[in-house]
């Protein structure tokens, strides 16, 4: 785990610098149910500069996916973005319109869905979706369209594309279905795509595919990628940097590598801990005691003060996310600060 | 009479059957919805006229000798000749009272179709019991019965029937049973065959228990809640039915008019502006169905195990 | 799939021949026609003289056998009211009836379908809530009931609509037709919203659930993140989804709508074969009644098969199954 091939220079201030594709700031989106308000994305902050992946890492309920479709404004009632900024290439996609948003949506910024069977419309060919997407956004001929449709397919490396236009989703296997949204998602050379754990419901041979064509894609296009995963051996071999999120928050936040070789954070610190690995063979799998807080009615200052080990009494007061070393953010009062100087 | 009693049953009985959730927790959960418990006040209002009828009606409205017929067709609020009652609801052709006539036309209407729904009930279960216990050749025969005739529609079934048969109160009832046990067979072979697979119907068996008594006393009770549900529901469906019928001319004789005949006998005068000789009585038949359903809707909420808190 | 078609239509046969040997027996067996048709006063040489007439003495399966012989050859009998062909009574009814059942299951789309698209897009709104309540109605009231109180208010009250009759016809094909005038239009609305009434709750209740239950689905999402117009959204990816099992059970409801088009034509005075069999049962007119219950049933299986056909059109993912 510790040895990442990602060893570049911080990506942070560079991203910083830069006019950055995507920067999030203290994102708040609620859910107004009638048991009371979900807080289901709590203060979420970062930053995507042009031809980066970020990883954005949690457990299931941590927020991630609904981060994700704030930034597509694709939240539906009950659900709401109440707070904070989402700074597209300088443009605050919260204040936007629907249709000022819509433009923007598969054309700017793309995104892919978690589980492939379920994102093709059953009853409409391939060719019907892809062509809809790309005269969706730009006045283009149903041949032309048709021609872009079958170079993203060739693209993603999907063979004879010109026959596979002409199928359903159904005949297509889930890797190829996962290729075929992708294809849709490079229509138009977008420059973010949001992708929600795309590779989760794969095959691992598949996954690899994938995320080494993703890869490729990225370098060459310039697209800048969040990349949202629970898991964390794909963020490893994949972002330039990682965001850990726990309850709705980011609670720690930094360079990939430097992140998953010495953690601040005691939540980040457990999660690597719990990955079986080969090194740690024989070795008892550490585990995060205890149950993620209900969203619903968040406990008083850290949301992990109730299992965290290294918890005291100043856990009682919320940590803001705070710069602990270059380019290292964490949202602790007591980060493992030791081990990094160790390392 | 009796079936009038036995309408009632299916809707207050459920709590009984239930054992693991007390009769109280279930009324009050039945009373969430102000809806249904207004529907089933009606049920009951409409039950109590039905039965004292004879006691509480102005008139009595088969007896032809009280009839007469320079009363034909008042409005309502008119005075008989006689000056001895106040035709609140108008009088039909005959001069009969038309409160009078819907009082015993509910009679009627209910025992046919709470009667009919009630025997429908017991071949049904009965039958789709024995082809979920039995399985096998058993099962797919009656089961193919089943699909066969939910593939008609009931008023084809219906027609059929009565083609067969000729036109008569029994008849009718013959009509309404064949076509509604179908519903209930196929939903008590659903449930019976979820039960027939846990623990409890193995514990039986192992004690060698009598087949009827694992079947009746095991099986049977614990497929009760869909029964009385579809069973509430099916009996405003007998009752709709029964009207279609007798409106149609195929039901009950002309002398002891149910719901349905006292609408088609005023159809022929709704045209001259003589409404209140059809709308009155298709008014109370409304109510009814629809109080009825109202229960049936809100029994189906509160009996369904997969919303149960 | 020409494998699943022989299959299908074997199926189909088996059906017609099981429903002709119920609907035969059953109207032959029970009841007796000679107390009907021959005068009590006739003598008994009279009486025999019928009964051979109208081949009621022969054994009841060799009556069957002559009957399905017959029935081949589109021969199912005369009727013993009016003495002419059953079938052909039928008929010339039967166009009257189709026209009502198409209108109404027109009708009930037409309706159906926008209410309940409605009432799926927008389910908290008053309107929906009025829609669904109004669908309940439309499940629980007796077709009957409605048709009377249709005519009470548009026919009696307002004056607007006729109350009976088809209206002014236009000859088409050797048929009458009331759709094609003014006055026949007038003369259809009232019947054919009178039996489309249960279907229109029918398509409204499945328009909103499939609606409720697409607009949950993943791809609807993806549709609207690929930067698809809401109307192309609705109309295009939740829209055709929801379609197949309208279509399919509107389609499925046809054969009903004939069936139940029995209540609607006597109430209006349409002049249909639904009310031809309710005068033959009546008067215990065998011939008619047998002739009516095969043809319904014959037009159900094929209304079976033909929606199982189109199913397959419509869903791509039946389609390679049955190939």
């Amino acid at each position: 785990m510790a040895d990442t091939t990602n060893t570049s220079a911080p990506t942070l201030v560079a991203a910083q610098a830069a006019a950055p594709t995507l920067e999030v700031r203290n994102l708040q989106t609620h859910f107004f149910t009638r048991a009371g308000v979900v807080k289901a994305v709590n203060d979420v902050s970062f930053t995507i500069g042009r031809g980066k992946v970020l990883g954005l890492v949690g457990e299931s309920g941590s927020g991630k996916t609904v981060t994700g479709f704030s930034i597509m404004k694709l939240i539906d009632p009950p659900g709401r973005i109440v707070g904070g900024s989402i700074l597209f290439q300088g443009r605050d996609l919260a204040t936007l319109s629907e249709e000022e948003m819509r433009t923007l949506r598969g054309n700017r910024i793309a995104m892919i869905f978690q589980d492939p069977m379920m994102t093709l419309n059953p009853v409409l060919r391939i060719d019907t979706q892809m062509i809809e997407t790309v005269q969706a956004h730009e006045k283009v001929s149903d041949a032309d369209a048709r021609a872009r449709a079958r170079d993203a397919l060739g693209m993603v490396g999907i063979p004879s594309p010109d026959e596979r236009l002409k199928s359903y989703p159904h005949q297509f296997s889930g890797g190829m279905r996962q290729r075929v949204a992708i294809a849709i998602a490079l229509l138009h050379r977008p420059d973010l795509i949001v992708a929600d754990e795309p590779t989760t419901a794969l095959d691992v041979t598949i996954q690899g595919q994938i995320l080494a064509e993703v890869q490729k894609l990225c370098a060459t296009t310039g697209t800048a990628m969040l990349w949202i995963t629970h898991d964390l051996s794909v963020v490893a071999g994949l972002a330039d940097d990682i965001a850990v999120m726990y309850a709705g928050r980011v609670v720690e936040y930094g360079d990939v590598g430097e992140v998953l070789d010495a953690p601040l954070h005691p939540y980040t610190h457990g999660l690597i801990g719990s990955v079986p690995s080969r090194n740690k063979r024989g070795v008892p799998l550490r585990q995060i005691p205890g149950m993620t807080p209900s969203l619903l009615n968040l406990p008083e200052g850290c949301s992990f003060r109730a299992r965290c080990p290294r918890a005291a009494e100043d856990c009682i007061v919320m940590p803001t996310l705070h710069p602990w070393l270059p380019n290292r953010l964490a949202r602790c009062h007591h980060p493992h600060l030791e081990e990094v100087e160790s390392a | 009479m009796s079936a009038v009693v036995g309408q009632g049953a299916p809707i207050e009985d459920p709590a009984k059957v239930k054992v693991e959730t007390p009769f109280r927790r279930f009324c009050s959960e039945f009373a969430e919805s102000k809806l249904a418990l207004g529907g089933l006040i009606v049920i009951s209002i409409i039950i109590v006229v039905a039965i004292l009828a004879p006691f509480i009606s102005p008139q009595d409205p088969y007896d032809l000798a009280v009839l007469d017929i320079m009363d034909g067709r008042l409005e309502p609020g008119a005075q008989s000749g006689d000056g001895a009652i106040t035709y609140w609801l108008g009088t039909d052709d005959q001069g009969r009272d038309m409160l009078s006539g819907i009082m015993y036309g509910l009679r009627i209407s209910l025992t046919v179709g709470a009667g009919s729904a009630f025997i429908a009930c017991m071949v049904g279960a009965s039958l789709g019991l024995a082809a979920a216990y039995a399985g096998g050749k058993t099962d797919s025969i009656i089961m193919r019965i089943v699909d066969l005739q939910l593939s008609f529609p009931s008023i084809l079934v219906a027609l059929m029937i009565l083609a067969f048969l000729g036109k008569s109160v029994t008849n009718v009832v013959i009509a309404i049973v064949v076509v509604e046990w179908a519903y209930y067979a196929r939903t008590v072979r659903g449930t019976a065959l979820v039960e027939r697979r846990r623990e409890y119907i193995e514990a039986a068996e192992c004690l060698a228990l009598p087949r009827y008594r694992i079947l009746f006393r095991h099986l049977l009770p614990n497929c009760l809640p869909p029964l009385i549900v579809i069973g509430t529901m099916q009996v405003a469906r007998a009752i709709a039915l029964e009207a279609t019928l007798s409106f149609l001319g195929l039901g009950v004789p002309i002398t002891e008019p149910s719901l349905g005949l006292l609408i088609a006998n005023g159809y022929e005068y709704m045209l001259s502006g003589k409404y209140w000789i059809s709308f009155y009585p298709g008014i109370a038949l409304l109510v009814t169905i629809v109080a009825i359903n109202l229960v049936g809707d809100q029994l189906r909420d509160v009996l369904n195990p997969r919303l149960q808190k | 799939m020409s494998v699943y078609l022989l299959r299908r239509l074997i199926q189909a046969a088996g059906v017609v021949l099981a429903m002709s040997i119920i609907v035969f027996v059953g109207v032959f067996a029970i009841g007796d026609p000679v107390e009907i048709l021959i005068s009590p006063d006739a003598d008994q040489m009279e009486r025999e003289r019928a009964i051979a007439a109208l081949g009621l003495d022969l054994p009841l399966w060799q009556q069957y056998l002559i009957f399905l012989g017959k029935a081949v050859q589109g021969d199912l009998g005369r009727s013993f009211v009016f003495n002419e062909p059953a079938l052909e009574l039928i008929l010339q009814r039967m166009p009257a009836t189709l026209e009502l059942a198409f209108a109404a299951t027109f009708g009930a789309i037409l309706i159906g379908l926008p209410l309940g698209l409605y009432a799926g897009l927008k389910p908290n709104s008053l309107a929906s809530k009025g829609i669904m309540a109004g669908s309940i109605l439309g499940f629980s009231l007796p077709t009957f009931w409605v048709g009377l109180m249709l005519i009470m208010v548009f026919a009696v009250q307002l004056g607007w609509l006729p109350s009976t009759g088809r209206g002014e016809t236009v000859e088409i094909l050797g048929t009458r037709w009331s759709f094609l005038t003014w006055d026949g239009l007038t003369h259809l609305a009232m019947p054919a919203l009178n039996l489309a009434l249960f279907k229109i709750s029918l398509v409204i209740r499945l328009t909103r659930a499939g609606v409720r239950e697409t607009m949950l689905m993943d791809y609807v999402k993806f549709a609207r993140a690929k930067g698809l117009s809401p109307f192309r959204v609705t109309f295009v990816h939740v829209f055709k989804n929801i379609l197949i099992p309208v279509v399919t059970v509107t389609g499925l409801e046809f054969g009903s709508t004939i069936a139940f088009s029995v209540v609607t034509e006597s109430i209006f005075a349409w002049p249909g074969m639904g009310k031809l069999i309710i005068d033959s049962i009546n008067v215990l007119d065998r011939p008619v009644i047998v002739a009516y219950l095969m043809i319904v049933v014959l037009m159900f299986i094929t209304i079976n098969l033909v929606v199982d056909l189109m199913y397959s059109v419509l869903d791509p993912r039946v389609r390679l199954d049955s190939k």
